[in-house]
């Protein structure tokens, strides 16, 4: 029975000393301790939280890289296409007007030929004319250098002419 | 990484190694008083005169001379006492004194060391110390034999021991234990700020955490942080005690939280934060259940009522009973030495064997006790203060959480 018949000397110093104990530790670690506790803690889950949004900003900084270097191939590319087009229809251009030109040009030799064989021949003509009756003059002047000659002209002609 | 694990394999190893001292400590400690405590209940003056230090065998050797008491020697070894005995026994005993402070309504305060009793042999300043290790006034207020000195009745009534017994003196040193272990980890918090725990600190942080995380909030919810230094203050109270409880030399080896009184105290202290915590909703459910019909009522209300007084009742029987239970297994397998001992020398040296293996066994389970009886006794306190602070919701739920709370006490 002395086991479980509590003693009044040592409910008493119990009492005493446990609740000293209580208000120090109260005053003296506890705080201290769990305000540690928490602020640790809470850096910490700061820490993870910022390593994760870093994590998400570098994602999204290469997704961006990404799309800009996408961009810049497309442009690349278009820019490349724009240009050969642009090759292709100034050649084109150039291939159509230097045709016309060509064509322009021969025209107008093939005109100038025309002129200048027209007046070579108009040309020709007349000399061949001058000479036609020089020559007919000269010929004239010795058929008709005696009568006699004279005469079978004149009835040569006569006959042409009768012939006509 | 390597090293910590090289550290806690070390640390691991000295803990071992730690537990095998203290049982050999047992072994002898136990053996040596468990002669002395022969010797006490045989109440043999000359036989005390002529007695010397003995260990298990000799226990045999003292056969026919007086019966070993078991029994005695338990009480004594889980029971208070003026004076921290040490070894040897009767008048060879080796043991620190301890101060005697005590109140009597006509004497007033006397205060004297144990020592001067001379182990129970005489008087000193009108007291004796009884057989059983109570302080008696006497009428002879000078020394003389204490068999010879008459009790006085009338002061005897009237005294009250206020005594630092060997009890109150181990509640003070891990009560300084305490405090400077928890200070000390409370200026390394202070002065590396936001840093890993070092040293003392890696012991304590955890158990700080799972009070805070596995009891104080998962039992009380979001007002959990006003209870916090109490919870907190009882669990390493509790735990270090029962440690220092399974240590059988000098800071240790008293039955601190084995004596009812200081699980009494907790518990007492618990029920007033209760009480005074407690919100309206509390004292409603405790006198008028919402919902239940006048008629159950007066059955309910006074099953109610003895609920709130039973549960201190329970938390001071727990703690008690499983901690003393532990010290009366361990010390009964010494206990079984010296019986056998008594047939035989030889039997008690092959016993011996056998006991000190099943008392290894039990240190460790106590180990696990120790801090299984802390966590338990910190978690019902933190469910009552749950309770108490708890809005409850008039509806199904909240009854059957009522019901849960009633269970578990």
């Amino acid at each position: 029975m002395e086991l479980i018949k509590p003693e009044i000397g040592l409910l008493f110093w119990m009492s005493v000393s446990f609740l000293t104990l209580l208000f120090l530790l109260g005053k003296f670690a506890w705080p201290m301790i769990l305000k540690s506790l928490k602020e640790r803690e809470d850096s910490i889950a700061e820490a993870l939280n910022s390593a994760r949004r870093a994590k998400e900003e570098m994602a999204a900084l290469v997704a961006g890289n990404e799309r800009l270097i996408q961009q810049a191939r497309a442009e690349r590319d278009q820019m490349l296409k724009e240009a050969r087009d642009a090759k292709d229809a100034i050649l084109a251009e150039a291939k159509t007007k230097s045709q016309s030109e060509a064509n322009k040009i021969m025209a107008a030799a093939r005109e100038t030929i025309t002129t200048e064989k027209l007046a070579a021949i108009t040309e020709l003509k007349n000399q061949v004319a001058i000479m036609s009756i020089e020559i007919a003059e000269k010929i004239l002047r010795q058929e008709l250098s005696n009568d006699e000659k004279q005469k079978s002209l004149m009835q040569n002609l006569m006959k042409d002419i009768n012939l006509n | 990484m390597l090293q910590s694990i090289h550290n806690q394999f070390v640390s691991g190893a000295k803990a071992v190694f730690a537990t095998l001292l203290f049982v050999l400590f047992t072994c002898l400690v136990y053996a040596s008083e468990g002669s002395d405590t022969t010797m006490a209940s045989a109440e043999h003056e000359s036989a005390v005169a002529t007695a010397h230090e003995t260990v298990a065998g000799d226990a045999g050797a003292e056969h026919g001379e007086k019966k070993f008491d078991a029994g005695a020697m338990i009480m004594e070894h889980i029971g208070d006492s003026h004076g921290w005995h040490l070894w040897g026994k009767g008048h060879n005993a080796v043991s620190v004194p301890l101060p005697i402070i005590i109140y009597s309504g006509e004497r007033g305060i006397t205060t004297f060391m144990s020592s001067s009793f001379h182990h129970g042999e005489k008087t000193y300043k009108g007291y004796r110390l009884t057989e059983k290790g109570k302080i008696e006034a006497v009428q002879q207020m000078d020394e003389v034999p204490a068999k010879s000195a008459a009790i006085d009745e009338k002061v005897n009534a009237s005294i009250i021991d206020f005594s630092i017994t060997k009890n109150v003196a181990a509640l003070l040193f891990s009560i300084i234990l305490i405090l400077w272990m928890f200070i000390s980890v409370a200026k390394s918090y202070a002065r590396r700020k936001g840093e890993a725990p070092k040293g003392l600190q890696s012991l304590i942080e955890p158990l700080v955490v799972f009070v805070r995380d596995d009891i104080a909030k998962a039992s009380i919810g979001p007002k959990y942080e006003k209870f916090m230094p109490y919870l907190l203050t009882v669990f390493f109270f509790i735990w270090i005690n029962n440690l220092l409880g399974l240590i059988p030399i000098l800071p240790g080896g008293a039955n601190v939280t084995g004596n009812i009184a200081i699980t009494l105290t907790l518990a007492v202290i618990t029920f007033l934060i209760t009480c005074f915590s407690a919100n309206k909703s509390y004292w409603r459910h405790v006198f008028a259940m919402p919902g239940v019909p006048i008629g159950v009522l007066v059955l309910l209300t006074p099953i109610e009522l003895l609920g709130v007084f039973l549960r201190p009742f329970v938390l001071t029987i727990r703690l008690f009973a499983n901690i003393t239970a532990g010290h009366i297994i361990a010390l009964s397998f010494f206990s079984l030495i010296f019986i056998f001992g008594e047939a035989s020398a030889g039997a008690g040296w092959g016993v011996s064997i056998l006991s000190v293996a099943f008392v290894i066994f039990m240190t460790v389970l106590e180990l696990l006790v120790a801090f299984l009886q802390a966590y338990v006794f910190t978690f019902l306190s933190a469910i009552y203060f749950g309770a108490a602070v708890e809005e409850h919701h008039h509806d199904h739920d909240g009854h059957d959480a009522h019901v849960e709370e009633a269970a578990i006490v």
